[in-house]
């Protein structure tokens, strides 16, 4: 049977979202064991053997593991593929940073990003800002893959009990130091997970601006906040708002682009959304050719009026 | 210290990409090219680095086919002091490249290599962090912000959460998120004098990589389309469609 490793995304003390759909691609490839590595991490490995489909949990617990560092990181799940044929991880920036290193070390052509296992060795992957879809099988004898969370259904985070082992920590690379993070609190859902999500364009003119018409909307349907590149770009809100081919890629519910003109990297994060709802002054703006709902009329009546009457 | 920077000839970002009938890839026949966008703004940083005096020779290096020779010369127009082009017809994937651009810094030892966080056609986001693999170096991806100070580098990264901080120990390797910098336009002088400036050209032979793909692409299919819905007529219209479907 294929064993897979999965990485288990988390910030410390909880699992994140994103893991669950990593353990669902993975259980499609094979027998999935959960890696955990952090530091002072016993509950998050509790929490994980708890995921269903997982098999077995590795517990790598050491400083060096702190912050996901790829340097000290890679070289861990590298030694861990002697045992395992592929490696997993979901395509969050932690993955990102990780898997291309550990596919290097292990001489692997890494399978980025994919939509869907076909077979074995086969999977589906978005390219040209999801204008193409590529069907690629791997030659490798090992598999490095990060996986599209919104493509995957996410794995229940309970019902399993998979015993926890522990993994021998490894030495500190020297080559990284964390010195910090600038992380806002969250006070409303987060976006990869919202099932509802106002997001505003370079039309909301300042980040106060942005704050007063966005906010209240996404208040009124519980909503998590996005951009476009344009808004992050002129600083409305942090680059962590940001939906598209290199920001975050949503698939909610409703998605509702305000004064966002439709760019296709902008479409390629969230063309996958089951509502589109677009508010736009322009009639002839793209974001239309992808709406289900469309409403032509300025932003700065139609939003403050949809809030007053939802 | 010499920085590395790597450069990719891309379909550009304006324009949308076809599929091929045959479904073996996107139409790239009389397509506008162009650099891609995160490779500008990794030759701007260096530029950059090199301006303030933290760099002393900026080396820019493409993989691909005769033409990423104009991809070069732009980049020379930009301010970049010499360029190598590995020359290939063939696609050349993620690890191959790294390869290459690892036997490249072998023999060159820039202080800083910096590529694009992602290119824009395969969309991998893997070189810069294979570099730094088969280098054994630290890697700052996804940059937002830089400092190099004396023997190391910090980089502000942009990450799901919102932004970290690392240190590292030079020599190391960097990819560029599109929020470092603003590249420069080439200046029309500085377009006649780039072409002019060293471009020697290579082969993957020469730096024996073996670029035969590790993945097969089976198929280029479209993804599936989205119609458009309907417009409707005012925000009473939207409301009433959002309780239809249960919103609000
Ligand atoms: C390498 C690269 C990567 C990129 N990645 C991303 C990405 O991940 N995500 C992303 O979003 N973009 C990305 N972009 C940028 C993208 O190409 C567009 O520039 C960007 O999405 C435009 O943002 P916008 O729609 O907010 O701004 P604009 O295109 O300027 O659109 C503003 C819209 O607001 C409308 N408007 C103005 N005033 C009003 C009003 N009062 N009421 C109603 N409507 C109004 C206008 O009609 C217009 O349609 C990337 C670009 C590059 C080159
Ligand atoms: N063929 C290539 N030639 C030069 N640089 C490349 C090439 N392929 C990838 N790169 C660099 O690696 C970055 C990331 O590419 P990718 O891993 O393909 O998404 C790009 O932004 C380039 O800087």
């Amino acid at each position: 049977m294929t064993k897979v490793l999965v990485w288990v995304e988390h910030d410390g003390s909880t699992v994140k979202d994103a893991t669950l759909s990593a353990v669902t691609a993975g259980t499609q490839l094979g027998e999935v064991t959960a890696l955990v590595a952090g530091s002072g991490i016993d509950a998050v490995a509790v929490e994980a053997a708890q995921i269903e489909g997982v098999a077995k949990v590795l517990k790598a617990d050491d400083a060096i593991y702190a912050h996901a560092l790829a340097e000290n990181v890679a070289p861990l799940i590298a030694g861990l593929l002697a045992s395992h044929d592929a490696f997993v991880a979901p395509a969050t920036t932690t993955g990102k940073n990780v898997a291309p290193r550990v596919a290097a070390l292990v001489d692997v052509a890494q399978v980025s990003d994919i939509l869907s296992v076909e077979g074995p060795k086969t999977f589906t992957r978005p390219i040209y800002a999801g204008n193409a879809i590529a069907t690629v099988e791997s030659s490798d004898a090992k598999l490095v893959i990060t996986v599209r969370g919104t493509a995957f259904a996410k794995a229940a985070a309970t019902g399993g009990s998979a015993p926890v082992e522990v993994v021998a920590a490894g030495t500190d690379a020297g080559l990284s130091t964390y010195l910090g993070s600038e992380i806002a609190k969250l006070e409303r859902p987060e976006l990869t997970s919202a099932k509802i999500i106002v997001s505003g364009g370079r039309a909301l003119k300042d980040a106060d601006t942005f704050a007063a018409t966005i906010t209240p909307l996404a208040d009124k349907l519980g909503a998590a906040i996005g951009a476009s590149r344009a808004a992050v770009d002129a600083g409305y809100v942090p680059n962590d708002y940001q939906v598209g081919q290199t920001g975050k890629i949503v698939a909610p519910e409703i998605y509702v682009a305000v004064g966002i003109s439709g760019a296709i990297q902008h479409l390629a994060g969230m063309k996958d959304s089951k509502t589109i709802i677009a508010i736009n002054k322009d009639e002839d703006a793209p974001i239309f050719q992808v709406a289900d709902l469309g409403l032509v009329a300025d932003l700065f009546t139609a939003v403050p009026e949809l809030a007053g009457k939802l | 210290m010499k920085a590395l920077v790597t450069v990719k000839r891309v379909i550009d970002y304006n324009v949308k990409p076809r599929v091929k009938a045959d479904g073996t890839g996107v139409d790239l026949a009389n397509v506008k090219m162009s650099m891609n966008p995160f490779d500008e703004i990794a030759v701007e940083e260096a530029l950059r680095l090199r301006e303030k005096g933290a760099v002393t020779e900026v080396l820019v290096v493409s993989v691909g086919p005769a033409k990423a020779q104009e991809t070069l010369r732009t980049a020379l127009a930009m301010g970049a002091d010499r360029a190598i082009l590995v020359s290939t017809d063939d696609e050349v994937e993620p690890l191959a490249v790294a390869k290459i651009i690892k036997a490249i810094a072998d023999e060159e030892q820039p202080g800083l290599i910096i590529t694009g966080k992602q290119a824009i056609d395969d969309d991998s986001n893997q070189t810069g962090q294979m570099i730094a693999a088969l280098l054994g170096r630290g890697q700052g991806t996804f940059a937002n912000e830089i400092s190099v100070e004396g023997d190391h580098v910090t980089v502000k990264r942009e990450v799901d959460g919102g932004l970290e901080t690392v240190r590292l120990p030079l020599p190391a390797v960097i990819t560029a998120d599109l929020r470092l910098n603003e590249p420069r336009y080439a200046s029309l002088p500085n377009i006649m004098k780039a072409k002019s400036k060293p471009l020697a050209t290579k082969t993957p032979a020469d730096y024996g990589v073996d670029t035969t793909p590790r993945l097969k692409t089976l198929k280029v299919g479209e993804p599936p389309v989205r119609s458009a819905g309907i417009k409707v007529a005012d925000v009473d219209a939207l409301v009433a469609k959002l309780k239809e479907m249960g919103v609000a």
